[in-house]
């Protein structure tokens, strides 16, 4: 099959999730008891029934379920993701403004945990039976274990509270909002620390488990048997012949957790405060503002289904067996 | 006799109330105060909006026309002097002279009208100025308003957030008060500070108001508010100093923490006007929650004592009305129903409620709207287990489902908290009458009471502006209300603020920090 025909096939297969991730998530948000006039009355601390009479029919929650839902989806469909009842602001805008924090977070640890978990699994697939590899197992298996936001919140205790060495959250010190951009970016790069490296240490334990064994089965086959007899230095056998073919999984896995990223971006963001599409899907979703929670449901699921086209494209890359297919 | 009921206060008066809050200490002009909020406001207009996280920006941002201290007494504002009929029906404002919004154009009586009547049409509080029929306005300095009934609570609802003015020629531009686009961008008041940025998430960023009518005010250049959510990342930043104050601290094992910290200042002053109290709830209308007797047993069962030493960690005051105990109102000789399970057992038997086979006479649910609830509603399962009440605790996955549930009134017993917002007119009358039994209203009257002396009796009072007399009429309504239990009180909010020991003058008035924060500086 060629390549055109298969994205057009990936594109269909994804306007399909999101006709599906819009109409099950709407259901699922509106069935729920409760709505977002009783969340802002709570933030009131109390309304009279009229106030709240009027805001259900402002936001057309006094309509029937199917009414809301062709709305909803009528104005989705022309890439209008409509107004939040919460911020009383356009939710296109809303996300653009949390969007760079969450990308920053997301990409950053995704590359310190690839970039790291791929160094660490190779040099521990180089000498398997060392005590560095038992360290780097017991250091993956106890990143994979324990709950991101423990993780986090024992970071905060150890170099906030006891080491005053980073700041306890937020993104970037109010005092800079008139300083020149490096002084704002040192600034952030200082607040991603802690933030990055708690979201990191999950995948990081993927990826590292994830090369050491593709690496330990692609040093076992028949190519680089030839590639040592061929006289090459161990080190070039590793990186240029091993290496390479053991990427494939990596990769693969890689893109399919971007999802998950998203979702652990959510609990790294709230504990970090840090001002996200994850702590604005969080308020969202208590709140009951159905177009915020709706259009953060809706981008992130496009996110992901780029990503993975993208993830195949760069598979195809690496792989040339993928491309026959 | 024509005796006015005059509450003038002069300049002078202010000033030397002004040098009294100091205490020896003089105050330093200048420096960022940075504290913390807990949420993002859904905007920073509070004629428009209630609530705490609109409340500490909003009376930064908008002046009211009165001020309260720490004694509930009403402070010159805005308002210079003002001026209660002795029949209770009008009310003369004086403006203070010079005064102007942030955008430089003066503030007139227009202004006053105008914000008055916003705030009856869109607050959420329909109570605060439904008696207010006209607001005259003869010249540009005084505005009148016409009462259609003696209106008690009028006084705190012209004070702090409640009653914000706005400009009209920004506000009354035609589009809805709700949405304007002035509500959280380009924000025009009065108050102390001025807007720099409002950033969804991260933080409210004020500064000094240069031509602020108050003079030598504020100390402070700017406040930063940050938005922390999370209340251990907020203990951790107060102790690491990264913050300098925050209010509406509660969670009991934070407070005791940093009480222990020398270098912060924990009080819980400033808190007795938004008046939280925290209660046991009832459905009255339930099958069994129904019988008075069943009440009364429950309360005698519910150990207040174990609550405030073992769940509060003694950080909270002991409620034993829906009025909040630093309120003038507050009734404390009312049945206390002090731990009795053998008192609470008799009742039960008396009543009827035969214990079966297994030892329980009946079932029933407590609910529970947000998670700092939930050890109290858990706590009633094994307590009420010793007077033969098997108790199931019905979590809620979040606000609006409990507020579903208990709006409409499928429930036995509910935790709850309510504020009293100042008078009792305004947050604590909607809890017992009997015309408040709306469906649908989360913290109208929820546990379908009604007595009708109770309502007679906020009647009068409502309409009274005689404070003796609302005085003994609030306490005879504490008294039924204790007897037929509706809901049992228990304790009032462990709300402190926390700031550090470099913050001189922190706020204490009864509006604690959702008032203005002119007077506050940094040693």
């Amino acid at each position: 099959m060629n390549f055109g025909k298969i994205l057009v096939k990936r594109i269909g297969y994804g306007l399909i999730l999101l006709v599906a991730v819009v109409v099950l998530n709407f259901t699922l948000i509106t069935i729920a008891p409760g709505d977002v006039a009783d969340s802002i009355a709570g933030d009131m601390g109390g309304a009279d029934a009229e106030v709240l009479a009027e805001i259900r029919i402002r936001y057309g929650l006094d309509q029937p379920f199917l009414v809301q839902l062709w709305r909803y989806a009528s104005s989705i469909a022309v890439l209008d993701l409509g107004h939040s009842y919460f911020y009383n602001e356009a939710v296109t805008s809303l996300i653009m403004q949390r969007l760079p924090a969450t990308l920053l977070l997301v990409f950053s640890s995704q590359i310190l945990a690839i970039t790291l978990g791929m160094l660490i699994g190779v040099m521990a697939a180089r000498k398997p039976n060392s005590f560095f590899n038992l360290v780097v197992t017991f250091l993956s298996l106890f990143g994979f274990a324990a709950p991101v936001f423990w993780t986090g919140i024992l970071l905060i205790i150890l170099f906030v509270s006891i080491f005053s060495v980073f700041p306890v959250g937020g993104m970037m010190s109010a005092s800079l909002i008139d300083a020149s951009w490096y002084e704002q970016w040192l600034n952030i790069a200082y607040h991603l620390v802690l933030p990055m490296v708690t979201l990191a240490s999950i995948y990081f334990a993927i990826y590292s488990r994830l090369t050491r064994a593709a690496m330990q089965e692609v040093m076992g086959s028949d190519y680089i048997r030839t590639a040592r007899a061929k006289g090459l230095s161990e080190t070039r056998v590793f990186y240029k012949h091993a290496l390479r073919n053991s990427l494939g999984p990596l990769v693969t896995v890689a893109g399919l957790q971007f999802s998950a990223v998203i979702s652990g971006a959510v609990v790294v963001e709230a504990v970090f405060s840090w001002p996200g599409l994850g702590t604005l899907a969080l308020q969202s979703i208590l709140a009951r503002d159905t177009p915020t929670i709706m259009g953060i449901l809706f981008f992130s699921s496009l996110v992901v289904i780029i990503v993975n086209i993208f993830t195949d494209l760069v598979l195809r890359a690496i792989d040339p067996r993928i491309r026959i297919d | 006799m024509k005796n006015m009921i005059t509450k003038m206060t002069s300049c002078a008066i202010t000033a030397a109330l002004l040098a009294t809050a100091v205490v020896g200490e003089e105050p330093k002009r200048g420096g960022t105060l940075t504290m913390a909020i807990q949420q993002t406001p859904r905007h920073l207009n509070p004629a428009v909006q209630s609530g705490t996280a609109t409340g500490q920006p909003g009376t930064q941002l908008f002046a009211s026309l009165l001020r309260y201290d720490e004694g509930w007494e009403p402070q010159p504002y805005l308002a210079r002097s003002w001026d209660v009929s002795e029949d209770g029906l009008t009310v003369t404002i004086k403006l203070v002279e010079g005064a102007t919004f942030h955008d430089g154009e003066p503030i007139t009586s227009a202004d006053v009208a105008f914000s008055i009547e916003t705030v009856k049409a869109n607050h959420p509080f329909k109570s605060m100025f439904a008696p207010v029929e006209t607001v005259e306005m003869p010249d540009a300095d005084t505005a009148i308003l016409k009462l259609s009934k003696p209106h008690p609570a009028l006084l705190l609802a012209m004070s702090s957030q409640l009653l914000a003015i706005i400009p009209k020629h920004v506000y009354g531009d035609g589009q809805d008060p709700k949405s304007h686009p002035a509500n959280s961008e380009g924000v025009v008041g009065s108050g102390p500070f001025k807007l720099v940025e409002f950033k969804r998430g991260e933080h409210v960023i004020l500064e000094r108001n240069e031509n602020y009518f108050m003079d030598g005010l504020p100390y402070l250049d700017r406040i930063v508010m940050r938005i922390l959510p999370d209340e251990s990342t907020r203990a951790i930043a107060l102790e690491s100093g990264e913050l300098q104050m925050s209010g509406f601290e509660s969670n009991p094992r934070n407070i005791v923490r940093l009480k222990k910290n020398q270098d912060l200042r924990v009080s819980s002053e400033g808190y007795a006007a938004i008046g939280p109290v925290n209660w046991l709830a009832f459905n009255t209308k339930g099958e069994i929650t129904g019988d008075p007797k069943v009440r009364q047993a429950i309360a005698y069962a519910v150990d207040r004592e174990f609550i405030n030493k073992a769940l509060n960690l003694g950080t909270a005051p002991t409620a034993l009305t829906g009025i909040h105990p630093g309120s003038p109102f507050y009734n404390d000789t009312v049945e206390a129903y002090n731990l009795d399970l053998e008192k609470a057992n008799a009742i039960l038997d008396e009543a009827g409620y035969a214990a079966g086979a297994n030892g329980n006479r009946f079932s029933l649910t407590v609910d529970y709207g947000w998670p700092a609830m939930k050890p109290y509603a858990e706590y009633l399962k094994p307590q009420l287990k010793k007077i033969g009440i098997d108790v199931a605790v019905r979590s809620s996955a979040d606000f609006p489902t409990w507020a579903k549930r208990i709006s409409t009134w499928d429930f036995d017993m509910t935790m709850d908290n309510v504020f009293n917002w100042g008078d009792p007119v305004i947050g604590v009358h909607r809890t017992y009458s009997s015309d408040n039994i709306k469906e649908g209203v989360i913290w109208s009257n929820t546990q379908q009471y009604s007595n009708a002396r109770v309502d007679e009796l906020m009647e009068i009072a409502g309409s009274t502006n005689d404070p003796e007399k609302r005085k003994a009429l609030y306490a005879e309504f504490q008294e039924i209300i204790a007897a037929e239990l509706p809901l049992y009180p228990l304790w009032a909010s462990p709300y402190h603020t926390v700031s550090s020991a470099s913050v001189g003058n922190a706020p204490d008035s009864v509006w604690g920090t959702s008032s203005p924060l002119d007077r506050v500086y940094l040693k």
